[in-house]
């Protein structure tokens, strides 16, 4: 029986497969951009945990053959601090999606970022509630329309990436399901760093998003992502009035903070003295 | 056997030292009154025994890190009061579901709502355990005393360990604030259980889920030990993966139910005293109890046949004794500091077998002995 | 991963294929098609191997693979 490339044998729960996802989905590209930046690093399997939250994103530790934990819906990441703080060995991934990460779990996000706790979270962002049909989320671009905003989306979106930079994050990226080598470093360098890391990876949702906002297929969304996307580093060759319409990628942070788990074990050592 | 400690404690404190004495070794809270001073006490104990704590930024983080720090295999407790326990109600039904052990300790405050932060009550104990939505396994324990704020937290964690499963110890502000002389057992006078662990060798074959033949308690790994398993708050398989048949799912819950139900001796636990004469019963628990005992010795001595029931267990509901007494019994009475809970299961218990009377009081004082005696008058 | 090695050969399953047409938009030399519903490999020998398709597969139901081992 035929169960795909190497890749996917060594690091997916192959009988799970095919995923859920619906044709088309952005996330299918998404989590195997993850896990061949897992596989680049050849990181020990058995130290790999991923963990999501709620929604059409977090179904995918479900298939990736790792220490993998489906939390409750928004909370991925404060579940992913305490099995990162208990067992800082362990490379914890966080795996979500716009609305659960910025919506109803804005609060651990914020945090999780200002206390810098070596996490790579990666969003795979939307714009959209896929798994309950369609509604708007905090990253749906103004004016435009989810089940919930049937006469256009009065909010002001998101912009993930500056939210976890302003939190503390001190590695903040961008990539899309197009740009996938490019997403794979992206995901790669996050992991590598120690502490926080928010990689906001675009994906697209041509049943709800694509639909309702008339974006054409999975192809015509693709494209859209080819077409639209300026990588931060060319940013200062357009006008501006040309990045009007068009959204950047790439690296936006890459600092050196103290980590959270490193600062414990400090405390750990000092209450070690006290007690000789 | 050598010499017991003397300590003067407060019962928070207590419940640190218990959870000490337990194995604990990670702590995920927020502060609230009145159970911070079990936050401070584990931010200030754990380092010292190689533990962990972490102060998240609300109580639905709280219990979600408690639960992350159990799944690397370390003994995990998170404490609060009222408003936090209703925010922590997702993830501790989570946390039943996906068999996950733990102990979330709630210090019971006036409520409803932010109430009187300072002052006791016993009125969340339907919430602890129809808090969460759906069915799911509940063990709660209530202590009387500071003593026994040790010892519950001791059997928490071996409970939760035990059946894989979240377990509610109920405090009152009365039992967390007040301070008493204390005994402390020795360490090997302390009963000591770890969760059952799946042998190396099955590594991959390894089924979360999947208890072996005949048991209901699934072994459990500890993510980074090579067990590749996952977890999850869907209805789940023996792998864990999430599933929509029917079947499994009525299995799942079933067997996660059976884990307590089937155990009722080993989890129950209550108290008797002047029950030998008894034609009456005053049955109480949590910081009540003292009143209600002091309450009963007095009525025996004006000559009233009454005896004391004091349940440790709250939640699964002694049931079987309580049927049992009520063969014998013209009426109970229901100390508690709300307006008509545990009652509710006397009634359903006992039926028309005795009657039952209920004194309840919510204004942020305790019930007094006087007034529990007065009680007693009218009613018996 | 680089993937630039001419032993490698185009590998696809059927039964995991969703019909979404992404690898065919971009394989740069036309070499895919999807026919009711599944993708179709056309045009082999146009091939040139840059994994395109696999690197953007949403279901893994395309990729390059070596004969035997890899």
């Amino acid at each position: 029986m035929n169960t795909g490339s190497q890749l996917i044998k060594n690091n997916f729960r192959v009988e799970k497969l095919p995923h859920i996802w619906c044709p088309g989905c952005g996330h299918g590209i998404l989590m195997r951009a993850v896990t061949e930046a897992i596989e680049n690093l050849n990181l020990d399997k058995k130290k790999v945990c991923i963990v999501s939250g709620i929604g059409c994103s977090s179904r995918a530790p479900g298939y990736m053959d790792f220490n993998t934990l489906h939390t409750t819906h928004g909370r991925a990441l404060a579940f992913a601090t305490g099995i990162k703080l208990a067992k800082p060995e362990l490379k914890v991934i966080v795996i979500t999606g716009d609305g659960d990460c910025t919506a109803i779990g804005g609060n651990h996000l914020i945090h999780a970022a200002r206390r810098n706790i070596d996490i790579t979270t990666i969003v795979f962002n939307n714009n959209i509630y896929g798994m309950t049909g369609g509604q708007y989320s905090p990253t749906t671009p103004k004016n435009e329309f989810g089940t919930t905003a049937p006469f256009g989306n009065i909010d002001k979106a998101f912009d993930v990436c500056k939210l976890a930079d302003g939190a503390g994050a001190t590695y903040v990226a961008r990539g899309t399901a197009y740009h996938v080598k490019q997403l794979i470093k992206l995901v790669e360098k996050g992991i590598n760093n120690k502490g926080f890391s928010l990689i906001d990876a675009i994906s697209i949702c041509p049943t709800y998003y694509g639909r309702k906002n008339k974006k054409g297929l999975a192809v015509d969304m693709m494209n859209y992502l080819k077409d639209n996307a300026v990588d931060v580093k060319a940013v200062k060759k357009f006008q501006k009035e040309i990045l009007e319409d068009k959204f950047v990628i790439g690296e936006f942070k890459n600092t050196t903070e103290p980590e959270y788990t490193d600062e414990y074990n400090k405390i750990l050592e000092k209450v070690k003295h006290l007690h000789k | 056997m050598n010499k017991r400690q003397i300590k003067l404690m407060q019962g928070n404190e207590a419940c640190v030292e218990g959870a000490l004495a337990a194995g604990i070794k990670f702590y995920a809270g927020y502060p609230i009154t009145p159970s911070t001073e079990i936050a401070e006490l584990c931010a200030e104990k754990l380092p010292q025994v190689g533990g962990k704590f972490i102060q998240m930024e609300d109580e639905i983080a709280g219990i979600a890190a408690t639960i992350g720090g159990s799944l690397t295999g370390l003994k995990s407790m998170t404490a609060t009061s009222g408003p936090g326990f209703s925010l922590k109600q997702e993830n501790i039904g989570y946390a039943a579901l996906a068999e996950i052990p733990c102990v979330i300790v709630n210090v019971q405050r006036a409520g409803p709502s932010t109430g009187l932060p300072t002052a006791p009550s016993q009125g969340d104990i339907m919430q602890a355990k129809w808090g969460t939505h759906g069915d799911h396994p509940v063990i709660a324990l209530s202590p009387t005393s500071v003593r026994e704020t040790y010892d519950l937290t001791i059997k928490a964690f071996n409970f939760s360990e035990k059946y894989r499963t979240p377990v509610i110890l109920l405090l009152d502000e009365i039992i967390g604030h007040m301070r008493e002389k204390v005994e402390i057992p020795n360490s090997d006078e302390i009963e000591i259980i770890d969760r059952l662990k799946p042998s190396v060798e099955d590594a991959d074959e390894y089924m979360a889920y999947k208890p072996k033949k005949g048991e209901l308690v699934p072994p459990m790994a500890a993510f980074g030990e090579g067990f590749n398993f996952h977890v999850t708050g869907l209805m789940h398989d023996d792998f864990g993966f999430p599933t929509n048949d029917a079947n499994i799912s009525d299995q799942l819950l079933r067997r996660i139910m059976k884990k307590i139900d089937n155990n009722v001796n080993d989890i129950t636990m209550y108290e008797e005293e002047f029950m030998e004469d008894a034609e009456f019963l005053v049955l109480a628990y949590g910081g009540t109890y003292r009143s209600a005992r002091s309450a009963v010795k007095k009525a025996r001595l004006l000559g009233y046949k009454v005896g004391l029931f004091k349940a440790l267990t709250i939640w699964p509901f002694p049931e079987k004794r309580i049927r049992e007494i009520s063969n014998k019994i013209k009426k109970i009475l229901v100390p508690e500091m709300n307006l008509g809970q545990y009652v509710l299961e006397v009634e359903r218990v006992v039926k028309n077998e005795s009657e039952v009377h209920h004194l309840g009081k919510v204004n942020g004082e305790a019930i007094t002995p006087e007034e529990i005696l007065s009680k007693i008058r009218e009613v018996l | 991963m680089v993937i630039s090695n001419t032993d490698k050969e185009l590998k696809i399953i059927e039964k995991w294929c969703k019909g979404c047409g992404i690898c065919v938009e971009f394989c740069p030399k036309d070499v895919l098609e999807v026919l009711d519903e599944t993708i179709f490999i056309r045009d082999l020998e146009n091939c040139i191997k840059c994994g395109f398709c696999e690197l953007r597969c949403p279901d893994y139901a395309i990729y390059l693979e070596g004969d035997s081992n890899e």
